[in-house]
């Protein structure tokens, strides 16, 4: 409706940039694992992962252009959820 | 449904009619009252089982049935109770019915979701029944299916976790439609801190119902897959770790604690300032009390736990918190009594209940700091004592606020008037038999009666009896009630559209409400609790 | 608040609250995975080395072809929106119907990758399954379920673009209203976020 004419269009050009940074970033995480860096090897996956995920969200899933209700929104969620799961981890790393 | 006569205006109940028109309403007032008439229904069928069950405990020994039909109908009762009755409970019903009209808009922002929420809800229901009566295993893990018993046991196990699995989907996408409801749909000038607290207490509890129901969805349908697949994720045999089922199944159902309670805390929170006739003390306390305890309520689920071999150090991190917990309960107790104070109270059946809720909410509320305290959890974990602080919560907290909702909302749902003496004396019997029926429990959970037990030592016989008493003495005063509510729907006095002097938005349009609330919708330009009216001192 | 039209008296939803909607439904289905992907972190822990071993079975050049094969889909159902938003309408349905092929290569690989364990007779219940190290069947039940349960939102992603994309070539999804294609993508989106972390998690383990 009425709201549409606010609502802002990507270029297909901008689409296509983010296509090749996520792929790779999708290089990266197999090259960091191919690097045997131990314990940080899991960590750094799932940095990378985080990225691209935040990548995808922002300009594909449009977040960038949204209400910031809707950022609030989607951040508070994955905290909620990394809270849960440091929550869990106090019982199993302490037994 | 009502008859309409030739002269009343059209209103939802009559603007169509016919079979029908009800089951493809999308109005949300015909939607919460289908939710009304399914949730009585599967309550007073409970109600009858948790009767059954004290009657088999009248005397020790078996009485009236044997021990496995008895752990199959604690099974179905607290199923039935949880699931299908207090977890949709209040936001199903009443906040189908009166959010919109109390944020001033024509409907839900998804009026067909709605309707199709209903229907998997009763899917779900329809289920969880099927479950009991398929090929004789009635199911008999208890409502919380604790692996590995669930895992094993040779009973409807998994037609009862499909039932909660849909049940659960049912209840997230009614969450979904009121928060987007609230956010989308306020009618002009309502601003955040002018809407009422009902429908606050509704937000808080919609975001539980959409992030904390995936979780035991999940949870559920592994157990799915472990009886069906062997893959073992909780079995000990294969490798599965069963406490970490109970952290799952909690990290949901604590926060659906909180599903149940916090509506009411919001119905009372209507009509504490409506029967004083004064604004409610601290609305801003309430609002974000109301927020935290959602907030915290998600980080506090392992106090169930403390006797599953969890870890110290988070034994001691859920205890903390779990007190923490307690302090914005206690603020919204605080901010009710200060309501009344000084106000004009006049003392009718929705204050009645009202106010019964506070007593029993806080008698639950202290005993649940007996259970969040490591220490003494130890000592009463899976006794009595349990039982009989649930039941304070959830029948005392919830239940009570729901009859609360139901007198004062009636009104204006129907546009009749109930028999307010009638309704005084069944309230009186409900109070006494719950007390009698649960208050002997704390004392023997203490002593050591352990729950899901139908037999008991000979010890406990005096407070066993006491308790039966208790539940014969509730159950005269839950007929006595329903039957009022029942019989005034047609024959009761016609009410006015707003018989308590309420100054919220529903009581500001005819009883019954016509089909589309508003005809035009109201511009807010104040607080939802002013009382400048003529009744005012 | 802009929206106090009851949204019978229109045919379409406004647009703003409707995505809003399909967010709230996203986050569902973030905390659904997300109860997988609490089991996997703490059998993770437990059982590091087998999970290595469990992880070396898989094949993770389909896997990583998989990962290609989405993040480019995700690109053009992002571009059909712009070609929408454009009114260009063709190009909106070329590019779904792209997403659509590329849904479909996902399925194939998924199958083959799926028929080599079978082959193996390393599916759930299974005598070879059963005879493994407690971690590595662990390790392989959370493969299957939930590569299962992603292929399920495959699976309806897919169904739900094909109802987009019928819907644009009728009209009825055109440059002034296209909510539910808008929505569409989001869904699709999600899809791709959650096998950016089952890549590594699963396919990718030292
Ligand atoms: C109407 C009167 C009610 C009576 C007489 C009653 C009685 C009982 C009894 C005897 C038990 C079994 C205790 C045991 O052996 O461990 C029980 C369990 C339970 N009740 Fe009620 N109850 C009533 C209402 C309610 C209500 C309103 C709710 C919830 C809103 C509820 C929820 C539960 C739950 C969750 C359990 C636990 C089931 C389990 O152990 O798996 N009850 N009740
Ligand atoms: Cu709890």
């Amino acid at each position: 409706m009425e709201n549409h004419e606010e609502s802002h269009v990507t270029s297909y050009a901008l689409n296509a940039k983010v296509l090749l940074v996520l792929l790779s970033l999708t290089v990266l995480t197999i090259l960091v694992i191919k690097l045997h860096l131990g314990a940080f090897t899991v960590a750094m996956a799932l940095f990378i992962a985080s990225i691209k995920t935040t990548i995808v969200l922002t300009y594909f899933m449009h977040l960038k252009f949204e209400k910031p209700i809707l950022r609030v929104m989607v951040g508070g969620i994955f905290a909620l959820f990394a809270i849960i799961i440091v929550i869990t981890f106090i019982d199993y790393y302490f037994r | 449904m009502n008859n309409p006569s030739p002269t009343a205006p059209l209103n939802y109940l009559n603007h169509k009619t016919g079979l029908w028109s009800w089951m493809t309403a999308t109005d949300h007032k015909r939607i919460g009252l289908l939710y009304l008439y399914s949730i009585t229904t599967f309550f007073l069928a409970a109600a009858v089982l948790g009767l059954l069950m004290k009657i088999e405990k009248v005397a020790p020994g078996e009485t009236i049935m044997t021990a496995q039909t008895y752990n199959a109908m604690f099974s179905l009762h607290g199923i039935i109770m949880i699931f299908i009755v207090v977890i949709p409970g209040l936001a199903a019903v009443f906040g189908n019915i009166c959010l919109p009209i109390m944020i001033g808009a024509k409907d839900v922002a998804f009026p067909k979701l709605n309707l199709f929420s209903y229907y998997v809800y009763i899917t779900g229901a329809i289920l969880g029944l099927y479950s009991q009566f398929a090929n004789g295993h009635s199911p008999d893990a208890g409502w919380t299916f604790y692996v590995p018993y669930s895992a094993e046991v040779n009973s409807n196990i998994i037609l009862a976790l499909m039932a909660a699995f849909t049940l659960g989907f049912a209840s997230i996408l009614t969450g979904l439609n009121f928060i987007v409801t609230i956010h989308r749909m306020r009618a002009p000038g309502m601003t955040w801190f002018r809407m009422p607290l009902f429908p606050w207490s509704l937000y808080a509890t919609a975001w539980i119902q959409l992030l904390a129901t995936p979780v035991v969805g999940i949870t559920l349908l592994m157990v799915v897959a472990e009886r069906t697949l062997h893959v073992g994720f909780f079995d000990p045999k294969l490798g599965g770790d069963p406490v970490l089922y109970q952290h799952l199944f909690w990290i949901y159902s604590h926060p659906a604690v909180y599903v149940m309670i916090l509506p009411a805390m919001g119905v009372v929170t209507e009509i504490f300032p409506t029967f004083s006739q004064k604004p409610v003390f601290g609305y801003l306390p309430i609002v974000f009390s109301s927020l935290a305890i959602a907030l915290v309520g998600y980080f506090v689920w392992g106090h169930h736990m403390y006797t599953s071999g969890m870890s110290i150090e988070s034994r001691w991190f859920f205890s903390f918190l779990t007190f923490i917990v307690a302090i914005p309960s206690a603020i919204k107790v605080f901010n009710w009594l200060s309501t009344m104070y000084g106000g004009s109270v006049d003392l009718k059946p929705p204050l009645l209940y009202a106010i019964s809720f506070i007593f029993l909410f806080t008698i639950g509320g202290f005993t649940g700091l007996i259970l969040g305290a490591v220490a003494t959890d130890v000592q009463v974990h899976n006794t009595d004592f349990v039982v009989a602080h649930f039941h304070y919560i959830i029948f005392g907290g919830m239940g009570f606020g729901f009859f609360a909702a139901m007198h004062y909302w009636y009104p204006k749902i129907y546009g009749r008037m109930y028999n307010i003496r009638w309704a005084n004396i069944a309230w009186g019997f409900l109070f006494t038999g719950f007390n009698f029926l649960y208050f002997p429990m704390f004392i023997m959970g203490i002593q050591g009666m352990p729950r899901r037990y139908y037999d008991y030592d000979p010890q406990f016989q005096m407070g066993q009896t006491i308790s039966t008493i208790g539940a014969v003495i509730l159950f005269i005063g839950l007929i006595g009630m329903i039957s009022n509510l029942v019989y005034h729907v047609r024959r009761g006095a016609i009410a006015p559209a707003n018989p308590w002097h309420g100054v919220t938005l529903e009581w500001q349009i005819p009883s019954p409400p016509p089909h589309e609330n508003f005809d035009d919708i109201p511009v807010i330009t104040r607080g939802p609790y002013v009382f400048d009216n003529p009744h005012t001192k | 608040m802009s929206t106090t039209e009851h949204s019978e008296h229109s045919e379409y939803i406004d647009s703003e609250t409707g995505k809003m909607g399909m967010w709230l439904f996203l986050f569902t289905e973030i905390f659904l995975f997300g109860g997988l992907f609490i089991v996997y972190s703490v059998m993770r822990a437990k059982y590091g080395e087998d999970f290595h071993h469990g992880a070396l079975e898989l094949n993770a050049f389909i896997g990583a072809t998989n990962t290609v094969v989405l993040l480019v889909s995700s690109m053009t159902a992002a571009m059909s929106l712009t070609a929408i938003q454009k009114n260009q309408p063709k190009v909106a349905i070329a590019l779904i119907f792209s997403t659509l092929l590329l849904a479909g290569v996902f399925m194939i690989n998924k199958y083959f990758e799926y028929g080599h364990k079978f082959d193996l007779h390393l599916y759930p219940g299974s005598e070879v399954m059963r005879n493994l190290p407690k971690g590595e069947i662990m390790f392989f039940g959370l493969y299957f379920l939930m590569t299962g349960l992603h292929l399920f939102h495959v699976v309806v992603g897919g169904v739900l673009l094909t109802i987009v994309m019928l819907r644009v070539k009728s009209g009825k999804i055109n440059s002034e209203h296209f909510l539910l294609l808008e929505n569409g993508a989001l869904y699709w989106h999600l899809v791709d976020l959650i096998w950016i972390f089952l890549f590594p998690l699963l396919y990718l383990i030292t």
